[in-house]
C-alpha cells in the first residue's frame, strides 16, 4: 500500500468511527437517566411466577403483575387491586370488590373472572393456595368486579395468602393466560402493574427490559413494601445479568450500571470506599441457613442423633465462614422463624445457642448408636452459601467423631439428590445444606421446610403429628396472641424433635449509585418510588 | 477437489451423529434435575414429581431419543425447558457476541503472533527472542480470568479509557461495537498469541536453514522478503493447523471471557444450560460447537493448497 493510500483509508476509518459507524447513536443524556440498570441477584430464566418460584423470577413478576393485597412492612395485608372486601359473620364467604380504572397492558380491563382464573391457577403451586382450594366451596364471580370464594370452614389467613411476599405470590393475570395449566408455562406476560415486560428485548441470562405502564393507576396511599401507591418515576428499567460478582462491583463503580441487589460481602469494603456509591442492608428479613438431616437413615432417623448436632453446631462458625466478621450482618437463632418479626421466639431453644457442648454431643451420637459409618455430606460447590456450610459442617462432624463422606458437587445435583430416598449408600444422602429466605420463615404458611407430615414433607421427610398439629393452631389463630402461642409451640417441639439445625441468620447487602434514590429495605427490589438524576 | 468437498461434507453426518449419540447419553446419566431448579427450594417433592411428568422426563430413553432426532433432522432443536423459547432463537441472540469475539481475537492474535514468531525466529537466540518466549510462558500460564481483572482494574476502573462489561451489536456502530471487545479480545488472546508465535517461531527457525533461503539471499532477496515471502509461505501450513485447532481452545476460553466481562454469548448459554440442566439448549449448543469444529477443519484442509502447490486432493 502507498503511504497516500493509506492516510487516506485511515482517515477515512477514524471518520467513520466518529460517526458511530453504521446506525444508531448512543443513548442521549435525557434517555439514559430515564432508565433504571439493575444488577438482579440471578438470571431470569423464566417468566412465569406461578410455574417457576425462584426469588428471581418473583423480584420480576412484581414489576408486571399485581396483586389483590400486597403485605406492608409490618406484614400486614393490606388492600391493593381491591377495594373492599367482605366476611360473612360464619367466616365462610368472602366477597371482595375490585377498585375502578384497572387495566392490563394489553389496555383491556381487569375483570372478576380474570382474578378468578388466577387464583385458580396460583392455589395448585401455592402451600396457602392449596389450603383453601382444599376449604373452598366455589369462587366465582358474580359480576365484572365483585368475586366470591366460599369456603367449608373459616380460614382466617385469606388476605395474608392473598398478600403475602413470598413465592408464588397470587398475581393476577387476564383470564386467557391464567387457564393455562399451572405445570405449564406461560407464554404471554401480560399484566396490570406498574411496568410492561418488554419482551422483545429479553434474552434469557444476559438481559430483561421493562418499560413503564402509562395505563397504570397507583393507589394514594403511601408505598410500603408491596402495598401503597406504586408510582413509578424512570421510564425504563433494565435488569443486566452479570455472573461475576466482580464485574458487577467494577460496573457500578464505573457507573455503567445504577443498582446491584446482590453484592458479595468481600467486595462491600471496596464499594464502601467509592464516593458515588451508596451501600446499605437489602432485605432486613434475611436469610435462614439450613443444615438438613435425612430422618430415614440412620443415625438421624434418632431424634438423639439429631439434637446431637443441634448441641454442637456453632452457628457462629457458619456465620462467620459465610459473612465474614461484620457482626451487623448475622445474629444467632434460638429458634427457626425469621428474628425480629413478630413471631419470632426461641421457646425450648434454649440448646442452640451459647457455649457448644461437644462431650454431651458425642455421648448423645453413642446413645442414638451411631456406629462409625458414612455419613454423606453432599455439598454443592456452586454457590456461596453452601460451599462455606459445608466446610464447616464437615469440620464439625468430625469433631464429633463421625466418618465424613463429603460429597462436593453442584446445586443442580443436590437438587435431584435430596430427593432420593434410598439409602445414602445406594445414592441417598444424610446431610445437604440450603438456606431459606427470611420471607418464607415469618410464619408457618410459607415455611415448607417446617413440615413435618411424613411422605409428604420437606426433603429429610420429617414425620411429627404434634409440630403438625401446632402449626394448624396457628391457621386458626385469629389473633396475634394466639398466633404466638401456637409458633411457641412448635418453635419447642421442632427443636426437641431436632427438626432440621439452622446455621444462623444472616442479611446480605445492595449498592447503588448516589444519583439513584428512593432505594427501600425490603424482601425484593422494589423500582416504584425509585428515581435517577 | 469438489469432490474431495463433497465427501468431507458428508463425512462430517456420521461425526455429527456419534456427536448426538453422545451428548444426548451423556446428559441422560448425568446427576440432576431441572424439575428441581424449576421448582425452586420451598417445592415439596410431589411438586417436583410433577413438573419432571410435564417436562416429559419421565420418559424412557429411546423415546425421548427417538424425538429428539427426528425433530433435530427436520432443523427443530427444539425448546428450552425454562424459558420456553425455541433453542435456535436463543442461539441465534448469543451468536452474535461470540462470534465478534473469536473473530476480533483471532485477528489481533495473528496480527501480533505471527510477525512475533518470525521475529524471534530471525532473531534467534537474541534478547528479542528471549522476550518473545517470555511472554510465551506468560500467555500460557496466566489463567484469562487473571488477565482479564486485571485488564478491566487498568483500562476501565483506572483510565476510564473503555467499559467494563456487556457487548453492543455491531449494527450500533463500529466504534460501540469494537470498544466493548478490546479487553475481552486481549485477554482471551494471550494463550492463542503465546501458541501462535511459539508453532510460527519453530517452523521458521527450521525453514530458513532450508537451501532455498540460502539461495534466495544468495540472490539478493532483502531480509522481508526472505521472511515473508519465501520463508513464511513455506511455514503456513502448520502455523495455519494450529490457529484450527487452537478455535476450539477459543471456545473453551470464551465461556470463561464472557463470564468476567458479562458479554450474553454461547459461552455463557451454555454454563447457564449446563447449571440449570436445560437439556435442549445443551445438545443444540453442543451439536453447533461441533459442526463448527468440524467445518473449521475442513476450511484448514482446504486452504493447504493456497500454501502449497504440491498438495492436492
Amino acid at each position: 500500500m502507498e503511504r497516500r493510500s493509506f492516510l487516506k483509508a485511515t482517515a477515512a476509518a477514524a471518520a467513520f468511527s466518529a460517526t458511530g459507524g453504521i446506525a444508531a447513536p448512543a443513548l442521549a443524556q435525557g434517555a439514559a437517566a430515564r432508565t433504571l440498570r439493575f444488577v438482579p441477584q440471578a438470571n431470569l430464566a423464566n417468566f412465569d411466577p406461578i410455574w417457576g418460584t425462584q426469588y428471581v423470577v418473583r423480584n420480576a413478576s412484581l414489576l408486571v403483575w399485581d396483586t389483590l393485597y400486597g403485605v406492608d412492612e409490618t406484614i400486614t395485608p393490606r388492600r391493593q387491586m381491591v377495594e373492599s372486601e367482605e366476611v360473612s359473620a360464619d367466616g365462610l364467604t368472602w366477597t371482595f370488590k375490585l377498585r375502578p380504572g384497572l387495566r392490563f397492558h394489553d389496555n383491556t380491563p381487569v375483570l372478576a373472572k380474570d382474578v378468578v382464573a388466577s387464583l385458580t391457577r396460583w392455589a395448585v403451586r401455592d402451600p396457602m393456595g392449596q389450603m383453601l382450594r382444599a376449604l373452598q366451596n366455589e369462587l366465582v364471580a358474580v359480576d365484572d368486579n365483585t368475586f366470591r370464594w366460599s369456603l367449608k370452614a373459616p380460614y382466617p389467613k385469606m388476605l395474608l395468602a392473598l398478600g403475602k411476599n413470598n413465592s408464588p405470590c397470587a398475581f393476577i393475570m387476564p383470564e386467557r393466560i391464567a387457564k393455562t395449566d399451572p405445570f405449564q408455562q406461560i407464554t404471554e406476560y401480560v399484566g396490570s402493574g406498574p411496568f410492561r415486560f418488554v419482551r422483545d428485548e429479553w434474552v434469557p441470562g444476559a438481559k430483561a427490559v421493562f418499560a413503564r405502564f402509562d395505563g397504570y393507576v397507583p393507589r394514594e396511599e403511601k408505598p410500603s413494601w408491596l402495598s401503597g401507591g406504586k408510582k413509578v418515576m424512570v421510564e425504563r428499567v433494565e435488569w443486566i445479568v452479570m455472573p461475576d460478582p466482580a464485574t458487577a462491583a467494577a460496573a457500578l463503580q464505573n457507573g455503567e450500571v445504577d443498582w446491584w441487589e446482590s453484592p458479595i460481602a468481600d467486595l462491600v469494603p471496596v464499594l464502601r470506599r467509592n464516593r458515588n456509591i451508596e451501600v446499605d442492608i437489602a432485605d432486613p428479613l434475611g436469610n435462614v441457613g439450613s443444615f438438613r438431616m435425612n430422618h430415614l437413615h440412620a443415625p438421624f432417623n434418632d431424634p438423639r442423633a439429631r439434637r446431637a448436632i443441634l448441641m454442637a453446631l456453632s452457628q457462629e462458625d457458619y456465620m462467620r465462614s459465610l459473612v465474614g466478621d461484620d457482626q451487623s450482618l448475622w445474629k444467632e437463632m434460638g429458634g427457626f422463624f425469621t428474628p425480629n418479626t413478630p413471631l419470632y421466639t426461641e421457646a425450648g431453644g434454649a440448646i442452640m445457642k451459647g457455649p457448644r457442648n461437644l462431650d454431651a454431643a458425642k455421648k448423645l451420637l453413642q446413645e442414638a448408636g451411631y456406629d462409625g459409618r458414612p455419613i454423606t455430606l453432599v455439598v454443592a460447590q456452586d454457590q456461596p452459601i453452601t460451599k462455606s456450610f459445608g466446610d464447616v459442617s464437615a469440620d464439625l462432624l468430625k469433631r464429633l467423631g463421625m466418618n465424613v463422606d463429603f460429597v462436593a458437587t453442584d446445586w443442580g445435583t443436590v437438587g435431584a439428590r435430596r430427593a432420593l430416598k434410598t439409602p445414602p449408600s445406594q445414592g441417598g444422602w444424610h446431610i445437604f445444606h440450603t438456606w431459606h429466605a427470611g420471607a418464607d420463615c415469618v410464619n408457618p404458611a410459607p415455611y415448607t421446610a417446617m413440615r413435618a407430615n411424613g411422605d409428604n414433607a420437606w426433603f429429610g421427610w420429617p414425620n411429627n403429628p404434634d409440630i403438625e398439629a401446632a402449626r394448624d393452631q396457628w391457621f386458626a389463630a385469629s389473633d396475634l396472641a394466639g398466633e404466638k402461642a401456637a409458633v411457641d409451640k412448635m418453635n419447642a417441639l421442632a427443636v426437641d424433635f431436632g427438626l432440621y439445625a439452622p446455621t444462623g441468620f444472616f442479611l446480605s447487602y445492595q449498592a447503588w449509585r448516589k444519583n439513584i434514590t428512593g432505594v427501600v429495605k425490603a424482601p425484593a427490589p422494589f423500582f416504584w418510588g425509585v428515581s435517577k438524576t | 477437489m469438489f469432490a474431495y468437498i463433497v465427501r468431507r461434507i458428508l463425512a462430517t453426518i456420521p461425526v455429527m451423529a456419534i456427536v448426538a449419540l453422545f451428548v444426548f447419553s451423556l446428559l441422560y446419566i448425568a446427576p440432576g434435575d431441572p424439575a428441581a431448579v424449576i421448582a425452586g427450594d420451598q417445592a415439596t417433592p410431589a411438586d417436583v414429581e410433577r413438573i419432571r411428568a410435564s417436562l416429559g422426563l419421565d420418559r424412557p430413553f429411546v423415546v425421548r431419543f427417538g424425538e429428539w432426532v427426528f425433530r433435530i433432522i427436520q432443523g427443530d432443536l427444539g425448546l428450552s425447558i425454562f424459558t420456553n423459547l425455541p433453542v435456535t432463537r436463543m442461539i441465534a441472540q448469543r451468536i452474535e457476541p461470540t462470534l465478534s469475539l473469536m473473530v476480533v481475537t483471532l485477528v489481533l492474535a495473528i496480527t501480533i503472533a505471527v510477525p512475533m514468531g518470525v521475529v524471534a525466529a530471525w532473531k534467534s537466540g537474541s534478547l528479542i527472542d528471549r522476550m518473545v518466549m517470555g511472554f510465551a510462558v506468560l500467555g500460557f500460564s496466566v489463567p484469562v480470568f487473571v488477565v482479564g481483572y486485571l485488564l478491566a482494574y487498568v483500562f476501565a476502573l483506572e483510565l476510564d479509557w473503555l467499559p467494563v462489561q456487556g457487548y453492543t451489536p455491531i449494527s450500533n456502530g463500529l466504534w460501540p461495537w469494537f470498544q466493548n471487545l478490546i479487553l475481552p479480545a486481549v485477554a482471551l488472546g494471550g494463550v492463542y498469541i503465546a501458541l501462535i508465535a511459539r508453532i510460527t517461531r519453530a517452523t521458521m527457525m527450521e525453514i530458513l536453514q532450508q537451501d532455498y533461503i540460502r539461495t534466495a539471499r544468495a540472490k539478493g532477496a532483502g531480509q522481508t522478503t526472505i521472511l515473508f515471502l519465501h520463508a513464511l509461505k513455506n511455514a503456513a501450513v502448520p502455523i495455519v493447523t494450529i490457529i484450527g485447532i487452537g478455535l476450539a481452545g477459543l471456545i473453551g476460553g470464551a465461556v470463561v471471557t464472557e463470564s468476567v466481562f458479562a458479554i450474553p454469548g454461547l459461552g455463557r448459554l451454555t454454563v447457564d444450560a449446563i447449571l440449570r440442566r436445560d437439556y435442549p439448549v445443551i445438545q443444540g449448543v453442543i451439536l453447533l460447537f461441533s459442526f463448527v469444529y468440524v467445518l473449521v477443519n475442513l476450511l484448514i484442509d482446504l486452504s493447504y493448497t493456497l500454501f502449497d502447490p504440491r498438495i492436492r486432493y
